[in-house]
């Protein structure tokens, strides 16, 4: 046995099912996060990607299956239980969720008091030095209301990031985004991952993930029905579900056009 | 009989009033500051209180919006009294008794404009507090009840205006604010016209300063995004 297989997953989900509305919106969904892997959710809407990383973090209890942080099974009725895994399971939203009525800094900040109970200074420290790192340190006084959307996002993954977290999941992360700000969260996102942040991620910038991506999962009606390297399933010739579905959607955003689904690499 | 109104004015009326106005303002700050307490939690409550809590507070709300005020008034004034238990009764004096009633009455209405600008708070805003450890009483508390709080205060202040006015209604159970005091003076004056537009300049005082402070506390809280928009 190599030595990897002995240390457990960051965070595991076995046989995750999850109903709403009569529709099975989860149907016995598996996977892994290994330390310091990226993945990707990709799919059409619908198909369960965004309640599946909700289910991750309790956000939306599953009504059946596992999850384990780091080997070990969460208790989903325990309040404390819950509150432990979500400091270590950082959030991103897809429409930002930041606190309308405090700053860029007490956006960073205020988890880390009322969570961590930190010291105003000394979370107010913290909170700084990560929005520098997201390069809004000099936005740190401003109210959302005067933030754009990339900055946004950008005060949402230096306030996820501060609580440091084990593993990220984010959920679409640019798709309310206009095209030009897209850009900046990227970088930030991309940054994250080459600093070896365990992350899942959710988009459609398919070739952006594919270049960060250990693996793509392709969801569809609450499955994942494919799975593997980007390398692999966008190859010209692999047929799969995966390369027909980006193929799609690149050419809907100009990304390929003529040129085929290779230029996606 | 035949003195000119300024001289009835500076001899009885004013001195009269100064007394009743001191009295009112004694009912109105705390009864003020009752409704706006219970409203907040009330308001709370009604949103993210577990279901049987829900129903209880709608119930209050229902209670205290659906009967007069005079009604209440005279329950905690003349009823509450003969209510005994294990032999006890609880006796209230006219100025508590007003305290009690306003603050009960204008906090089911403070509640409705809590209830309010709770629900206009997008839930995304819960869900990353919540994502990021907190529970959901430390959410509600420094994430969406600030937020909802600055929403609702326009709504809240008018609650408190009405207020100002319905304390008037304590001069039926005695209390010798402003309308006991006018209505006394009239009584005792015959001088009707004189009184009673007298007595309105005071209570359009009161609410003019009332409004002022309303608008510096909204000042106060704003933040971009938040902002009391001036015209």
């Amino acid at each position: 046995m190599s030595a990897e297989s002995l240390i457990p997953p960051v965070l595991e989900a076995r046989t995750l099912g999850k109903t709403l509305g009569g529709n099975r919106v989860l149907d016995a969904v598996s996977l892994a996060l290994p330390k310091g892997c990226v993945k990707v959710l990709i799919g059409p809407s619908g198909a369960g990607k965004s309640t599946l990383l909700q289910c991750l973090n309790f956000l939306i209890p599953p009504d059946s299956g596992t999850i384990l942080l780091e080997g070990r099974e969460v208790n989903g009725k325990s309040r404390r239980e819950l509150c432990a895994l979500r400091q270590q399971v950082g959030m991103i939203f897809q429409d930002f969720n930041l606190f309308d009525h405090l700053s860029a800094l007490e956006n960073v900040r205020v988890a880390l008091m009322k969570v961590k109970g930190m010291s105003k200074l000394d979370a107010g420290e913290l909170a700084l030095a990560e929005l520098a790192r997201v390069g809004l340190a000099d936005k740190a006084a401003l109210y959302p209301a005067n933030l754009s959307g990339g900055q946004k996002q950008r005060v949402a993954i230096a306030r996820a990031l501060a609580m440091d977290p084990k593993v990220m999941l984010l959920d679409e992360p640019t798709s309310a985004l206009d095209p030009e700000l897209i850009g900046e969260v990227l970088a930030v996102i991309r940054d994250l991952a080459q600093n070896g942040m365990t992350m899942i991620v959710a988009t459609h910038q398919i070739s952006f993930s594919a270049s960060l991506a250990d693996e793509f999962l392709f969801m569809e009606k609450g499955r994942v029905i494919e799975s593997g390297s980007p390398t692999e399933l966008l190859r010209r010739d692999s047929g799969s579900r995966t390369l027909a579905f980006c193929a799609k959607i690149s050419e809907l955003s100009g990304e390929a056009d003529e040129m085929g689904a290779e230029s996606l690499i | 009989m035949s003195t000119t109104y300024l001289e009835f004015l500076r001899a009885e009326l004013v001195p009269g009033l100064m007394e009743g106005l001191w009295t009112s303002i004694v009912v109105i700050v705390p009864s003020a500051a009752l409704g706006v307490l219970i409203g907040v939690l009330a308001g709370v409550l009604r949103v993210y209180g577990p279901r049987p809590v829900q129903r209880l507070t709608e119930a209050y709300v229902s209670l205290f919006r659906g009967t007069p005020l005079v009604v209440q008034v005279f329950f905690w004034y003349f009823a509450l009294p003969y209510i005994s238990l294990g032999g006890h009764s609880i006796v209230l004096d006219a100025i508590p008794a007003s305290i009690l009633a306003f603050g009960l009455c204008s906090g089911a209405y403070q509640s409705e404009y809590i209830r309010g600008g709770l629900n206009s708070i997008k839930r995304g805003q819960i869900r990353a507090a919540l994502a990021l450890g907190m529970t959901t009483r430390q959410a509600v508390q420094s994430v969406v009840l600030p937020q909802a709080f600055r929403r609702a205060l326009p709504g809240c202040g008018n609650e408190i205006i009405y207020l100002i006015k319905y304390s008037s209604l304590a001069s039926i159970i005695t209390v010798g604010e402003l309308t006991g005091t006018a209505t006394t003076i009239a009584k005792n004056s015959w001088r009707n016209i004189e009184v009673f537009c007298t007595l309105g300049v005071y209570y359009l005082t009161l609410v003019t300063l009332a409004t002022w402070l309303l608008h510096l506390a909204e000042d106060a809280m704003s933040v971009p995004g938040f902002e009391r928009h001036k015209s």
